[in-house]
């Protein structure tokens, strides 16, 4: 796949095929998808019978009518080939995609036994073992072993990734590498349907369907089209009382360059360069209408580690309690985070190494057992000669050396504390995480054997330039939400710092599920983006869920977009390019509309001048002949299509200033720009109509 | 142009916008069910009209309902009125002996009262008696009035209400807006219109002898009580043939300045009402400033238009404003004024006669009715015709700031643009259709009195004012005949039901909708930006149809009387 968001519209290698199908895509049955450009077609065919009997007829003004006819069947054309246009840099991506579906065999595990198979032949629920050098025959859910993957097929990211049985890294997808070990997988997709293929459909627009908004807007401009309809279909009989005829191709190209052609040619277009606009951020939405919903996100539940700050902690000091020294606690801290290998486990490790002297230690010589950290527990540590070291969260640490089972941990009850503690240490221990929260730290609190030790302070490192995004996020009405399993008190020292508008501190999926509800209850639109199996839920009730790549299969089922790259700040880049797509359609419908004005100014006059020589004083543009201004118009409304391509394909900029301060600039480059482009237009056409002896 | 003529336009925009507000919170009260000043007096009537009819006032309808319950009402008083007119030799009140009314003009006068049109193919005291002018058609003036404020009330209730199923009661807003809005403001109207010479009586006309010597039958009757709501309630139908120029319709200066006050009263209140009834006054100052500009810039062309005369009658000497078909006491301004104010609402009373205006100057009555009426416009009728076009606006422009276009919280989305451009398609297609019908067969082209483009105006501005439920005549047009009595009242059933039941549609599918809270991204739609818009939709959308219409009647007329050129024959 392109990593590289390309700019460039037009490339050599995507005219040819772009040019070819701007002819196949003629066929009325596709066609008639686009109501507008479909009726120019029909206008198209019947003029054209019409010019046929004309010539066989020995018929007059046959140059004039020919032209016509031919920018008809151009301005047809040239929709087709922004069409063709859009598609074909998706199709690029799908080749590229397509490729890495090579046929491959799967070893399918029946009871004890293998079989080979093909891999199409896999059904949902088969497993099927996968080793070292081989091929993941389809998409499926790691159930036993762990394996490092190459994803490059789909993510273009080559540095390979670990997949293992439970947690939240257990799903794989078909057609990529399994680089070491060896994992039995079950089938979640059956052939056809898998991620890849999706991806295939996406990007070639083979799925593509109607947003509600293009629906919206096609409805419009169809409702426009029959408004011209009736404008131009009443005027043979004014003509007639008038005591005169206007010529049916005269009437035809008055109709279409009133009706909308010009948002109607790119409509298609700008929707597909919108999706393509996502796949270039390595993100796939599983439909356009969740790119529509982005640009009305009202509000982003961001989690706070990987978006808000920098993914790893980092343990910056050790605050003992009374009657404990540094170096204990230090010491004890090291021992628990040995075998942790999360960037917050070795950060300890270092702290105690390069403050205190302390040297890692070797698991297996110290015949240490490591307990893992759980969602249940909430802590993690070493069990070694009788003597067990836990280290974190305050409030389980606590529950943990509590007589009593600790009360239930709601959201808001930052330090819940158990009555009948031995309260002294418990105090101290709290007061000191207290501190460390307010000052938007992590406090794990250590013990050993049940005796408190203190706590460890880990910093949060807030992204640099991330508060000057929340800005601008704000000024575009997106009021954020930070999203952090932190106490309330760290919450909101970090939140401070960020410049997030609020935050859901100790948040459970429950809370996150809650927090959506309530949100979209008050009539907001919610995005959200997530890896977990427990995010699932959230994600599919959010209206904009982004489920990161290397999150588990349900939610990546569950999300309506998925990450490559499983970077959560993008979300922002998401509300973005919805916004630009959204903003696009409507400044080209402002143009295509404001440009009925001039061309009314070309055509009426023109039109009318056999009948009324007077109307000449409405040929404001002084176009030379009533031959020369219908024939600019209609030129000028098919070279228009092609001049906005560009604009269509890279969408209009996008600048965080408020839907006011927005809509002023887009109203007077679109629409003031709208009205003023033709008349210029048109009678620098007209002008070369005339050198060149057209008409 | 006078200054004296521009003091009368500002005092008259002054009056109307010093009466929105107070009004406007008056009407609000009144739809909402709350205690009035009126209260006292009228509760325990509306209560005894429930009762009597069955009514639960408290039981609401989803939309469909309300429309059919307004639609069931209208067949009825359809059907009675055209009955009316055909028996009404057989009936009493009828001193001057009125005959049956033939069935077309019978036709054409029912759809024409039933939709708050008052096209008049007749002359009224020549045609109607006592009981058909006051049972038939003073009660379709307040019904149809009524049935326009209770429409718009359903519509402004679909904007207010989030996740709703039901948009009002249409017979509880119909007697509310019978009871508490139409007739207290009459009765008082009435009384004053008598106190400014205004005949109220039911006895005949009145025999007199001229100086001259001559006999003279003096038509009077029950005249003020229709004036008063025709005025009010945007009807327009005169009880004499000449309208508001009658000096028995309206005799004085003053009663000349509170009638043309009285046609935008309510429909300007209505804005106010908008306003109040979404939660923030200033959504409906936004709409009437939009109004006000497109009626202050037609007011301007057509006083200077007449103010400034005729280039052909200049050639000849005859210089000076054109005060052709006006009346005297009245003059070019108030003349004007009253022009621009009866077609920019759908009233469609008259003080001069438009047929003789100078081509531009008739041109935008025409332009004001073709837009639609949604300039103030007919009681109600206007508010949702604006609100229409509100969509259009917000649908094209709200996406340009990278949202789901949305208008006061409400997303607006296909079935909105849907019925908003079924409503907005309805009225070219009438008016141009039907123009363009009766300008190639025979019975259409006999009724034309002038040749060339003016007759083609007559015939535009014919079918422009059914459709647009103005009534408003331009003259110069025999319709009396069953070739126009019937297209004309086809036009006027259709401009009205074919706009009426998308608006209601909307109003359904918006009640229903979630509201979306304000953000700093949400488009800000009371400021000079979105007004300008919505001038611009309304004028390119809106407008633009009817151009090469407009370039074959009053434009090339007004280009070749510049060139002292005239259509004396043929055409």
């Amino acid at each position: 796949m392109a990593r590289q968001p390309s700019t460039r519209p037009f490339s050599a290698a995507l005219l040819g095929p772009a040019l070819l199908g701007a002819v196949t895509k003629l066929d009325p049955r596709s066609m008639i998808r686009n109501p507008v450009m479909f009726v120019v077609e029909v206008v198209a065919v019947l003029t054209t019978v019409l010019f046929a009997r004309d010539v066989l007829a020995g018929g007059t003004d046959l140059a004039f009518s020919g032209q016509i006819v031919l920018w008809l069947w151009f301005t047809v054309l040239f929709a087709n080939f922004a069409e063709a246009v859009a598609e074909g840099r998706g199709k690029a991506q799908a080749d590229s995609l397509r490729r890495t579906r090579t046929e491959t065999t799967a070893r399918r595990l029946a009871g004890a036994a293998e079989e080979v198979v093909p891999g199409h032949d896999l059904k949902v629920g088969d497993v099927v073992r996968v080793a070292a050098g081989e091929i993941i025959p389809s998409d499926g859910e790691v159930i036993r072993g762990v394996a490092s993957v190459n994803e490059a097929a789909i993510t273009g990211e080559s540095a390979p990734v670990i997949r293992e049985s439970g947690g939240d890294r257990s799903a794989v997808t078909g057609g990529t590498q399994v680089l070491s070990d060896e994992i039995d997988v079950r089938i979640t997709a059956a052939a056809g349907s898998t991620f890849v293929d999706r991806m295939i459909a996406l990007v070639e627009g083979a799925a593509r369907r109607k947003t509600p908004n293009e629906i919206a807007l096609n409805i419009l401009l169809a409702g426009l089209t029959l408004i011209f309809v009736f404008a131009v279909a009443s005027i043979p009989s004014f003509a007639a009382y008038a005591g005169g005829a206007i010529p049916v191709i005269v009437l035809v190209a008055l109709f279409v360059t009133l009706i909308p052609t010009t948002i109607g040619a790119l409509l298609s277009a700008i929707g597909i360069a919108g999706m393509d606009r996502l796949v270039r951020f390595n993100v796939l939405a599983m439909s356009g209408r969740a790119v529509e919903a982005a640009g009305d996100v009202d509000t982003l539940l961001l989690d706070k580690t990987g978006t808000i700050t920098l993914g790893n902690r980092q343990a910056t000091e050790f605050r003992p309690v009374r009657g404990v020294s540094e170096r204990d606690l230090a010491d004890a801290a090291q021992l628990a985070s040995l075998a942790d290998e999360t960037p917050e486990g070795r950060s300890i490790v270092v702290l105690a190494k390069e403050a205190y002297g302390l040297r890692a230690r070797d698991m297996a010589s110290l015949n240490a057992t490591f307990v893992p950290f759980t969602a249940q527990t909430r802590m993690s540590g070493v069990d070694l000669d009788g003597s067990s070291i836990r280290k974190g969260a305050v409030d389980s640490i606590i529950a943990s050396v509590s007589p009593q089972p600790m009360a239930t941990r709601g959201s808001g009850a930052a330090f819940a504390y158990s009555p009948g503690m031995a309260g002294e240490t418990v105090r101290e221990i709290q007061a000191i995480a207290e501190d460390v929260a307010k000052a938007g730290g992590t406090p794990l609190a250590v013990v050993r054997d049940g005796q408190l030790l203190g706590i460890v302070y880990l910093k949060d490192i807030v992204k640099g330039g991330i508060r000057e995004r929340f800005a601008e996020l704000r000024r575009m009405g997106i009021r954020t939400v930070m999203i952090t399993g932190d106490n309330p008190m760290t919450a909101a020292a970090i939140a401070a710092e960020a410049g997030v508008d609020d935050f859901l501190a100790q948040a459970t999926p429950e809370d996150k599920l809650a927090l959506i509800r309530k949100e979209q209850a008050q009539g907001k639109l919610v995005a959200m983006c997530g890896d977990g199996t427990n995010d699932a839920p959230a994600l599919a009730q959010a209206d904009v869920g982004v489920a990161m790549n290397t999150g588990t299969v349900a939610a990546r089922e569950a999300g309506n977009m998925v990450d490559l790259d499983s970077d959560p700040t993008k979300l922002i880049e998401i509300v973005e390019i919805g916004k630009q797509l959204l903003m696009t359609r409507g400044a080209l419908t402002t143009f295509s509309i404001a440009n009925d004005v001039a061309k009314y100014f070309a055509i009426i006059p023109a039109m009318f001048l056999g009948l009324y020589p007077q109307l000449q004083a409405l040929n404001v543009m002084r176009l030379a002949s009533p031959q020369s201004a219908i024939l600019s118009a209609i030129v000028f409304n098919a070279l228009v299509i092609v001049a906005l391509i560009p604009l269509a394909l890279r969408g209009v900029s996008y600048r965080p200033v408020g839907a006011g301060a927005l809509l002023r600039r887009n109203l007077a480059i679109y629409g003031f720009g709208g009205l003023l482009v033709p008349f210029v237009g048109i009678k620098a056409i007209d002008l070369a109509v005339t050198a060149l002896h057209l008409v | 142009m006078t200054l004296n003529g521009w003091s009368q336009i500002a005092l008259f925009c002054a009056v109307v916008l010093a009466l929105a507000r107070p009004l406007g919170g008056y009407m609000t009260r009144v739809f909402a069910g709350e205690r009035t000043i009126l209260s006292p007096l009228l509760a325990p009537v509306e209560g005894g009209l429930y009762r009597a009819a069955g009514i639960d006032a408290r039981h609401e309808q989803p939309w469909l309902a309300y429309a059919l319950a307004m639609l069931a009402f209208h067949v009825l008083g359809f059907l009675a009125l055209y009955g009316l007119l055909r028996v009404q030799a057989l009936l009493p009140f009828n001193p001057d002996g009125q005959a049956a009314v033939a069935p077309d003009l019978a036709f054409n006068t029912a759809a024409s009262f039933l939709t708050n049109t008052n096209w008049q193919s007749y002359g009224g005291e020549t045609t109607m008696s006592y009981l058909t002018q006051m049972l038939g058609l003073t009660v379709q003036n307040f019904l149809s009035a009524a049935t326009g404020i209770a429409l718009a009330m359903a519509l402004v209730r679909g904007f207010a209400r989030a996740s709703a199923k039901t948009v009002g009661s249409f017979w509880v807003d119909l007697t509310r807006a019978t009871l508490y809005v139409l007739l207290p403001l009459c009765v008082v109207y009435a009384l004053f219109l008598v106190w400014q010479g205004v005949p109220q009586t039911l006895s005949g006309a009145v025999a007199a002898t001229t100086l001259e010597g001559q006999a003279q039958t003096i038509a009077v009757g029950p005249v003020a009580s229709q004036v008063a709501i025709k005025m009010l309630g945007t009807n327009g139908g005169g009880f004499f043939n000449a309208n508001a120029a009658h000096p028995f319709e309206n005799p004085t200066a003053l009663a000349n300045f509170i009638q043309m006050v009285s046609i935008f009263a309510i429909g300007a209140a209505m804005t106010n009402v908008f306003g109040r009834m979404v939660g923030d006054e200033r959504q409906g100052w936004a709409i009437l400033a939009a109004m006000g500009v497109l009626f202050l810039a037609g007011a301007t062309i057509v006083y200077g238009a007449e103010a400034a005369g005729s280039p052909v009658l200049d050639g000849l000497g005859l210089g000076g404003g054109n005060m052709e078909g006006k009346e005297v006491r009245f003059g070019i301004v108030a003349s004007a004024l009253f022009a621009a104010v009866t077609t920019a609402a759908s009233c469609g009373a008259v003080n001069a006669m438009h047929d003789s205006f100078t081509a531009l100057g008739g041109m935008i009555p025409l332009i004001n009715m073709e837009l639609g009426e949604i300039i103030v416009g007919g009681v109600g009728a206007g508010l949702y015709g604006m609100l229409v076009f509100v969509i259009v606006a917000i649908f094209v422009a709200g996406l340009m700031v990278g949202r789901t276009p949305e208008y006061l919280g409400k997303k607006i989305e296909a079935r909105e643009v849907k019925m908003a451009m079924l409503a907005i398609l309805c009225l070219p297609l009438l008016m141009l259709g039907f123009t363009a019908l009766a300008t190639v067969v025979a019975a259409g082209l006999a009724g034309p009195a002038n040749a060339g483009p003016h007759g083609f105006t007559e015939i535009l501005y014919a079918f422009t004012s059914a459709a647009a439920n103005n009534g408003s005549a331009f003259g110069g047009l025999t319709a009396n005949t069953a070739f126009y009595n019937t297209t004309l009242g086809l036009g006027m059933l259709f401009g009205r039901f074919f706009v009426i039941v998308p608006a209601l549609a909307i109003a359904g599918s918006l009640a229903a909708k979630k509201t979306v809270p304000v953000s700093a991204g949400t488009l800000p739609t009371h400021g000079a930006l979105f007004v300008g818009l919505l001038v611009g939709v309304i004028l390119i959308v809106g407008g633009l149809t009817f151009l090469p219409a407009l370039a074959l009647g009053p434009i090339v007329e007004h280009l070749a009387g510049g060139l002292g050129q005239t259509f004396a024959t043929g055409g």
